[in-house]
Formats: C-alpha cells, sequence, structure tokens
C-alpha cells in the first residue's frame, strides 16, 4: 500500500480558557488513504469537527490550539507550517466542505467566480483558462447548464445545488485530500442521497482521500471504506467498515448503533380509542391579494389537509423541508390562524375562534417544538415554566408545584431540579422539561414537532422511549412531525406523507413502508441513508 | 403520579455556570469604565466638602487668575479668607475647581436622567410596536417624524418656550432619543416574539400583559442597558454642547458646556478656563463608553456565543 495521504498521530488539541475540559481531542490517530472514504462518526462534543479543523489549519485562533502530536498531509508535517504555508496547502492539496452551503458561498459573488478564486490563488491561469476549468468542474459535479449556471448567485440556486458548487470548488484544483464536514446534514434526505453518491463519483474520479465528518450512522454505512467512532475527544474503535458497523467491539459503538432506530417498523395493533383530533379540508395560505398588492404572490402552504388521531395514537407526518408539516402542527396548536378547514378537539371545531375563544381550550393541545435550546425562556426557572401554565388556569401555586414535581420524576429528572434555570441542562434534559411543562397541563392532544431533531441518536432514543411512556400513561392522542423515517418507523402507529402542503399519501406504517403507493413516498425510502444496513434499535 | 414504574433513575444536572453579572464584573472595561463613573458620581455627590466654595461667587478683584495662583475671598459671615485657586479662576472671578467639581452634577443628572427616561419611553412603545402588528406602522411612522427633529433644535425651541433650565434641557434630549430606542426594542422584541418558549406560553394559555411581562420583556433588557450607557455618554456630550452654544442650562449655573463657553473668548490667554472641564468631559464619556462596550460583550446575547 502507498503512503496514507493523510496521517494523524497522538494529536491532542487544547482548550484553552476554561469550559469543562481541557482538551477538545487527546492523543487519537487515524489515517485517510488514497481513494478511500474515512467516516469519523460521533455525538456532539466528540472532538469529530475539531479534527478536522486542526488538519485544516482553521482552529479557533486563542481558544484552540494543537498541542501535540503530528498531522501528516502525504508524508509533510503540517502542524509546524506557518500561516503562509498553509494557505499555499489549503485549496491545493486539501480542502473543505462545510455543512451549511449557503453560509459558507458568498451571498454577492457569482458562483462561478467563487470557483474561479481557488484557480486564481493557486493557479497562473488566464480569465479564459479559469473560466473553462471551472465549465469543467460544473459539469463533472453534475450542474445543470453550467454555461448558464456559472453566473448565477448562491440564492438562485436549490441547497443541493449550492453543496456541488462548493463540492466543485473544493474538487476543482484536485487536492490529495477532502474533509467533508457533515456535508449533507443541512439538505433533504433526497437531495442528501444526491450529494453522497457524487462525493463518492468524484472521489473515485482521482482516487481523493476523504475524511468525511458525521453523525448520522445511515449515511456511514452509505458512504464509509473505514469508520472512526470517536466520543470526547478520543477514538474509541476503527476499522473497516463493515467490521465496525456489523461487529462492533466498544461498548460505546454497540451503544451508538442500538440506539439508531430500525427503518422496519413493528407490528402494532390498531388503535381504536375515540377520535381526539380531526382536520378537515385545511388550508393556510400565504400573501394575500389585497387592494394595495393585487399582484401579491400566494403561497398554499397548507392545502387541503385532512387527518385524525386517535386516543393513544400516534400519528406521523413526514416530509422534507417546506412541506407544511410543521405549518399543520401550528394550526393544530393555534400558533398561526388556519385560511380554511376545520380543526376539530374532542369534537371542537377550533379552527375559527379567536384568540380569546380559543385561550380556554389551549390547555387541551401541548406542543414541544424542535429546538431545545429556545424552547425555554432562558431567564425562568424550570419550576416557574412548568407552573406557569396550570396556574393560568387557576391551579394554586401550591399545588402546581406539586403537580411539577410529580412531573419532574414522570420524566425522569430529580424534583430539586425545579429551581435551576434552563441553561444548567443538557439539550435532552431541557426537551424532558418541555415535556413535563406540556403534561403539566394535562392535555389531549401533544404535537411533537421534530423532538428530537436536535439531540444526539443516543439521547434521542432516550427522549423517544419517554414519549412513548407518557403517551401510554396519558393516553395521549399524538402528532409526531418528522423528516426521519426511521423514527417514524418505530414511533408512529400511522402516517401522513406531505409533499409541498399537501398529502400524497396516508395509512399504517406498516402498510407504507410495506406498500408505498406516492412515488414521492417511494423515493424518499430510496433516499433514505443506510436502508441496507439493519441497526440495533427498534 | 409518581409510582414504581415511572420513579426510573433520575439524571445529575449540570452545577451552575458564571452568571452575566458574574461575568460582568470580571470584564475589564466595566471594572475600568465603572472605577471611573463611581469617581465622578463621588466627585458630584460629595462636592460641598472637595475644598470647594461657592461656584457662582463673583469676585472681580481675582479675575483670569491662572491655576495655583492665591486669592482672597469674601466669606457668608463677612470675613476675607485666602485660598489657593487650583484651576484658575474665569473672567468673572469665579473658581474653576468649584464650578469643575460642581459640573459634575449637572452633567450626571442630565446623562442619567435622559438614559432613564429614553430608555423607559422607548421601551414601553417598542413593546407595543413590536408586539402589536396594527399598532406597529402607526407607531413607526410617528417615531421616524421625532427623529426628524435635531436635538439642538429642539432645544432652542423649548429654551425660548419655556424658561431656561436643566429640565428644558433633558427634555430637548431625551425626545430625540426615543426613537432609536424604540427601533432598537422593536427589532429585538420581532426576534423575541418568534421564539419557542413564547409560542411555548401562549400555548400554555398565558395572557397577553403576562406573556410581554415574563417572556418577552426580560429577554429584551440586556441589550437595552447596553445602549442605556451610550445614550448616558451621548446626552452628556450633547448637554454641554447645547450649554457651550449658550441653549442650555442658564450660564451662571456650572456645568461644563458653560465653562468651557465662558472660557473661550479668553482661549489664547487663559487655556486652564477649557482644558479642565474639558478632561473631565472627555473622560467621564471615555469612561461611559468603555463601560458599555464591557457590558456589551458580556450581556449581550447576540455577542455571547451561545454554549
Amino acid at each position: 500500500m502507498t503512503a496514507p495521504v493523510l496521517e494523524i498521530s497522538n494529536l491532542s488539541v487544547a482548550i484553552h480558557g476554561g469550559g469543562d475540559r481541557a482538551h477538545a481531542v487527546r492523543g487519537i490517530d487515524l489515517t485517510v488513504g488514497a481513494n478511500e472514504i474515512v467516516c469519523v462518526v460521533g455525538e456532539s462534543g466528540s472532538g469529530k469537527s475539531v479534527t478536522a479543523q486542526s488538519v485544516m489549519g482553521l482552529l479557533p485562533k486563542g481558544l484552540m490550539s494543537v498541542e501535540r502530536g503530528s498531522i501528516r498531509l502525504q508524508g509533510e508535517e503540517l502542524t509546524s507550517k506557518s500561516d503562509a504555508e498553509l494557505r499555499a496547502i489549503r485549496g491545493q492539496r486539501m480542502s473543505m466542505v462545510f455543512q451549511e452551503p449557503m453560509t459558507a458561498l458568498n451571498p454577492v459573488e457569482r458562483v462561478g467566480n467563487q470557483i474561479a478564486e481557488v484557480l486564481e490563488i493557486h493557479t497562473d491561469l488566464d480569465a479564459r483558462g479559469r473560466r473553462e476549468r471551472v465549465l469543467e468542474i460544473m459539469r463533472a459535479v453534475h450542474l445543470p447548464d453550467p454555461e448558464h449556471m456559472i453566473d448565477a448567485y448562491p440564492h438562485q440556486l436549490s441547497g443541493g445545488q449550492r453543496q456541488r458548487i462548493m463540492i466543485a470548488a473544493a474538487l476543482v484544483l484536485d487536492p490529495a485530500l477532502l474533509i467533508a464536514d457533515e456535508p449533507t446534514t443541512a439538505l433533504d434526505v433526497t437531495t442528501q442521497a444526491q450529494i453522497l453518491s457524487l462525493i463518492r463519483e468524484m472521489q473515485g474520479r482521482k482516487k481523493t482521500g476523504v475524511l468525511f465528518i458525521t453523525h448520522d450512522f445511515g449515511v456511514v454505512s452509505d458512504i464509509a471504506d473505514r469508520v472512526v467512532v470517536m466520543q470526547l475527544g478520543r477514538v474509541v474503535e476503527q476499522g473497516p467498515r463493515d467490521d465496525v458497523l456489523r461487529r462492533p467491539r466498544e461498548p460505546y459503538t454497540k451503544m451508538l448503533m442500538a440506539s439508531v432506530p430500525s427503518i422496519t417498523p413493528p407490528k402494532r395493533a390498531a388503535v381504536t380509542g375515540a377520535v381526539t383530533l380531526e382536520t378537515r379540508n385545511l388550508f393556510k395560505t400565504y400573501g394575500k391579494r389585497s387592494f394595495f398588492q393585487p399582484k401579491a404572490r400566494v403561497t398554499n402552504a397548507v392545502s387541503d389537509v385532512s387527518l385524525s388521531v386517535r386516543r393513544g395514537e400516534t400519528l406521523g407526518i413526514v416530509g422534507e423541508s417546506g412541506s407544511g408539516k410543521s405549518t399543520v402542527a401550528r394550526c393544530v396548536a393555534r400558533l398561526v390562524d388556519p385560511s380554511a378547514g376545520t380543526i376539530a378537539v374532542e369534537g371542537r371545531d377550533i379552527a375559527a375562534l379567536s384568540e380569546s375563544q380559543v385561550r380556554p381550550l389551549r390547555r387541551r393541545v401541548q406542543i414541544v417544538f424542535q429546538d431545545p435550546y429556545r424552547s425555554l425562556n432562558p431567564r425562568r426557572t424550570v419550576g416557574e415554566a412548568i407552573i406557569e401554565g396550570p396556574m393560568n388556569y387557576g391551579l394554586s401555586r401550591d399545588d402546581a408545584v406539586k403537580r411539577a414535581r410529580q412531573l419532574m420524576t414522570t420524566v425522569h429528572l430529580s424534583p430539586d431540579a425545579l429551581e435551576r434555570y434552563p441553561h444548567q441542562f443538557s439539550g435532552g434534559q431541557r426537551q424532558r422539561i418541555c415535556i413535563a411543562r406540556a403534561l403539566a397541563m394535562e392535555p389531549v392532544l401533544l404535537i411533537g414537532d421534530e423532538p428530537v431533531s436536535a439531540l444526539d441518536v443516543s439521547v434521542q432514543a432516550q427522549v423517544l422511549k419517554l414519549l412513548d411512556e407518557v403517551r401510554q400513561k396519558f393516553d395521549l392522542a399524538v402528532l409526531f412531525i418528522t423528516h426521519d423515517l426511521r423514527i417514524a418507523a418505530q414511533v408512529c402507529d400511522r402516517l401522513a406523507v406531505m409533499q409541498k402542503g399537501v398529502i400524497v399519501e396516508q395509512g399504517t406504517t406498516a402498510d407504507v413502508f410495506a406498500n408505498p403507493q406516492h412515488p414521492y413516498t417511494r423515493a424518499l425510502f430510496e433516499a433514505a441513508p443506510g436502508r441496507h444496513q439493519e441497526f440495533g434499535g427498534g | 403520579m409518581a409510582d414504581a414504574a415511572t420513579t426510573g433513575p433520575t439524571i445529575a444536572v449540570a452545577p451552575s455556570r458564571p452568571g452575566a453579572s458574574t461575568r460582568a464584573l470580571r470584564n475589564p472595561g466595566v471594572i475600568g469604565g465603572g472605577v471611573v463613573m463611581v469617581l465622578v458620581v463621588l466627585i458630584g455627590l460629595l462636592a460641598p466638602w472637595l475644598g470647594t466654595i461657592d461656584p457662582t461667587a463673583i469676585n472681580p478683584a481675582a479675575r483670569n487668575r491662572v491655576p495655583g495662583a492665591e486669592f482672597s475671598i469674601r466669606t457668608d459671615t463677612g470675613e476675607r479668607i485666602k485660598m489657593v485657586a487650583r484651576f484658575g479662576t474665569d473672567s468673572l472671578g469665579r473658581d474653576i475647581y468649584s464650578r469643575v467639581v460642581y459640573g459634575a452634577r449637572v452633567s450626571l443628572l442630565v446623562g442619567v436622567v435622559v438614559a432613564v427616561i429614553s430608555i423607559t419611553a422607548g421601551l414601553f412603545i417598542g413593546l407595543l410596536a413590536g408586539f402589536f402588528r396594527w399598532l406597529d406602522a402607526v407607531i413607526m411612522r410617528i417615531m421616524d417624524g421625532l427623529m426628524a427633529i435635531p436635538a439642538i433644535l429642539l432645544a432652542i425651541a423649548m429654551v425660548s418656550l419655556f424658561r431656561a433650565g436643566v429640565f428644558a434641557v433633558i427634555a430637548a434630549i431625551a425626545v430625540p432619543e426615543i426613537p432609536r430606542v424604540v427601533r432598537l426594542v422593536r427589532s429585538i422584541v420581532l426576534g423575541v416574539r418568534e421564539e419557542p418558549y413564547v409560542e411555548a406560553a401562549v400555548t400554555l394559555g398565558t395572557p397577553t400583559a403576562k406573556l410581554i411581562w415574563r417572556h418577552v420583556l426580560p429577554n429584551t433588557i440586556a441589550p437595552l442597558i447596553v445602549q442605556g450607557t451610550f445614550t448616558c455618554a451621548s446626552a452628556i456630550l450633547v448637554e454641554a454642547i447645547l450649554s457651550f452654544l449658550g441653549i442650555g442650562v442658564p450660564p451662571e449655573v456650572p456645568t461644563w458646556g458653560n465653562i468651557m463657553a465662558e472660557g473661550r473668548q479668553v482661549f489664547s490667554l487663559y487655556p486652564h478656563n477649557i482644558i479642565y472641564p474639558g478632561i473631565m468631559l472627555a473622560a467621564t464619556i471615555l469612561a461611559v463608553n468603555v463601560l458599555g462596550d464591557g457590558l456589551r460583550d458580556t450581556l449581550d446575547p447576540k455577542m455571547a456565543k451561545r454554549v
């Protein structure tokens, strides 16, 4: 075997200025060979992104620095290089693709120029030669109509196209090493599948070594040659993909794999409780034509959505971003006013009620949001957050506190933590608090708007388990919004698949998974990362 | 509710991190600016006990004395005493040192009162504009109108309409300052209103007034404290400008601007008339601004890294 493209040995990165750890990365070894994709997988705080940044020499100045160890690119030591020497290497011999293609591109510069910039810095091609090379690489990453798109601005492109531009800019000089830091995390599953296959293809073209950072085991199983599992700044386990994924040795790897929900839905008995929520022909349109703006554009965020949830049942709404699934949830919670249709909660239509009419009914429908860091008021204690709702409905402070203490136990948190402020809790703990806050209202319908999407996979599994516990315990109807088919498979009794504001398919989870009817549903399943890999959960 | 099945293992909660106020008190800008501000406040409060004489007492026999010169004055009881004019005297023989020390009172009063008035009024109006969409356009157009009035023009108008005095000056400076605060508050409220914790409170049935009081207002305060310090600094400066131009506080009242205006004609001969109040003014404004910068670094959530 030839010398590896990237060789990291005994690398430690120190964090300056306190924090809960002294080192972001501690004594890690890893190599990336030519023509090889190495996936670094780990949860937040594992040090996977710091590893990538230290290779690129992009560690945040003053906050982190390489303490010891070596990073060799094609045998050449990088840690002792000056900034100027590193600049010459970056872009030419190693390059990076970031997570968020919108913010990684300059919004006021044509995309063609942004690719050409790399050539301008590192080659002596003239303007025509550069344009030629840019067109060539744009064709190679399968961008449609490159002659036209080369002069487009980033906002005129879709997310997937932007990420293709990023990849084109990274690969235009055929670097030996490509570092991809969660390059598909911000993308929809169908786009993600295309970008993954593109990275595979481009990597094979020039035998590039790829260091691929991800948190998603599905992506790992689709793209990796070798896998490096990291936890709290250390490498826990590494090896060829099939060894690590099929025969994990370390308990941490096993635990992570077991936390990934299986894509095969379990057998579920049909739920026959009373109907708690029923929407009929629900519409939500944005932008209204008015006297002043007769040509205003009208967008149907939700059109003609009819669905129902029974007591004790979980209905999943799955779809990609912009499908209107969250808007349905927000209409049902009356956070936005529906434009037309009915929303019956326990038989009573709340769609057309005014704010003062709907307030007494709000306790029946509670919602848990996606971002645990923004769902709790940072300036109020957790206890105040939980007792606020019941006290709005006339419960005395003492009784509300008593209820809050019981609920903290229900969500497996210490009742004494009620005095604490939200910043003292982790993401998963905060989501438990949000669930307790919702339960304090004794709702009949609980809406989860991507409630676990912002959480690490092991925490995800725990919070999903808690949601299932409280559903059974309180006999709740649950409306579960998610983009993740694996979670939907495990959590939902029935599924509604949404695309562009319309429900394209609805049925029991088992039926939809076994026999998807609509082409869009089939495309979603096709794109689900790691669909051929069976994981431990479920 | 807490039966055996649900009483699972409870989860450890992270220990407390230093709060925003603790972090603010460790910031060098906050410490440095704060110390100077405390000194200026002490000077203002303790003015009668700092070896000063009546700052308005005219002494025609001792005009335009240079710093360090001796002169004698007649006290209330009629006896004459000798004293040293530390900062010299002005063209009416008034002791500049005493005037500068007493001048701190007016400057601080104007700075603090303008900051409090404009922040309070701006907060109230801004909350309304940010939270109630139907009020937004009306309020903001009125604010645009107010913003078009220059402080100096308003001061001239107020002084010619009413008697010249500290409160006319405060009103003249505060009014054009309010729209700036309103804009700031409105933009913060527009963001906070969309935060999930506010939406969660809506689904908890929290009435609108409580919603604003508990959830929106506390999360608007931090950037406002910062804005308040900058408003304070600019008010002190504008007051000095107005006094200097002779359209602010009456000339016999000792303010830094008045002292400098008084000394302007004889500046080339007796620069001490302008230098000492100038140093105080510059030091105070620098201190307030440094304090504000330090507070912004520690309090403003946009500047703080989200952990």
